[in-house]
């Protein structure tokens, strides 16, 4: 073993503890907040495991995707979602929590002796780094060849998803709630709602 | 040296810990993050057969950057849903959405 390998596999070590450390966070501890800064660091663990793949483009877009965007979006839903809420005590949830945490084990058990018991054809050296290509190139390449419709169609499914967002998080008042809508306190957003431009246009 | 089993034992991990969460969490957000871990844990196996299996067309990574355009859609999406949800019963309790429940 050689020190560039040695190094790679210091470095795996060490972003895949992280991973799996950050993201046993997530999911088990109790405040959200710390749940989201995790994912964030989840996110960049990953990134570097990709790195180690010679996938320097999917990490950086990774980074800029995950860790630049959708964090940023979920720490804002918990900013607006911020409820100290105590939770109803449901009957036997010990028990969810023991045949969900039992399914999950049996299932990573079966995923592992399938990986180790499989016979991966691997070739010998990696094509595109030895050849010289940059692997943006080549992603490049496949981008405006022969993933051009898919391509496309991701713009298409990134404009239909934020008109949908928009359309389903606006407020919009109902005619009940009028009288409330003339309060402005402090904290409410200056808008016209749909409702009361309609009303208004149909009495006069 | 790296080996593609060291990658795809992480994946499945990584999906396992997705998979607990979404079932046992009861915030509604934080069922939002278990999904984004199961959605990374997929693009990790992507990479690794990109890499080890498929060198030459590392087709791998293009289906990643598609991966993660879906997912970045279904955030924002999930999120205005959850937003949505709050508003109308005040709570994001998971155990609270019942209403198409039996």
């Amino acid at each position: 073993m050689n020190l560039a390998e040695g190094v790679q596999v210091v470095s795996f070590g060490v972003l895949a503890t992280m991973m799996i450390v950050a993201a046993l966070g997530v999911v088990l501890l109790n405040s959200i907040v710390y749940s989201a800064f995790l994912l964030g660091g989840v996110f960049i663990s990953i990134s570097g495991l990709y790195i180690l793949l010679n996938a320097d483009f999917v990490a950086a877009a990774q980074i800029l995707i995950y860790v630049g965007a959708v964090n940023v979006l979920i720490l804002f839903a918990i900013m607006l979602v911020n409820k100290q809420e105590d939770y109803a005590p449901v009957a036997n949830r010990w028990l969810r929590k023991l045949a969900a945490g039992l399914v999950c084990i049996g299932v990573f058990a079966l995923l592992g002796t399938m990986v180790i018991a499989t016979d991966w054809q691997i070739e010998p050296t990696n094509l595109t780094a030895a050849a010289g290509i940059s692997s943006v190139v080549k992603i490049g390449q496949h981008l405006f060849s022969d993933f051009l419709l898919p391509f496309e169609l991701a713009s298409v499914l990134l404009l239909m998803a934020m008109v949908g967002a928009i359309v389903l998080a606006r407020r919009d008042f109902l005619p009940a709630d009028l009288s409330l809508t003339n309060q402005t306190t402090s904290l409410t957003l200056p808008e016209k709602s749909k409702e009361l431009a309609a009303l208004g246009g149909k009495t006069k | 040296m790296l080996q593609l089993q060291y990658f795809l034992l992480l994946g499945a991990a990584l999906f396992c810990i997705g998979i607990y969460g979404l079932v046992t969490s009861r915030n509604a957000v934080r069922v939002l993050m278990s999904i984004e871990l199961l959605l990374n844990a997929v693009n990790l196996n992507l990479m690794g057969f990109s890499n080890f299996l498929d060198s030459a067309e590392i087709k791998g990574q293009i289906f990643t950057i598609f991966v993660i355009t879906v997912a970045a859609a279904e955030a924002a999406v999930g999120l205005a849903i959850i937003l949505t949800i709050y508003r109308n019963r005040n709570t994001v309790d998971m155990e609270q959405f019942n209403l198409l429940k039996w």
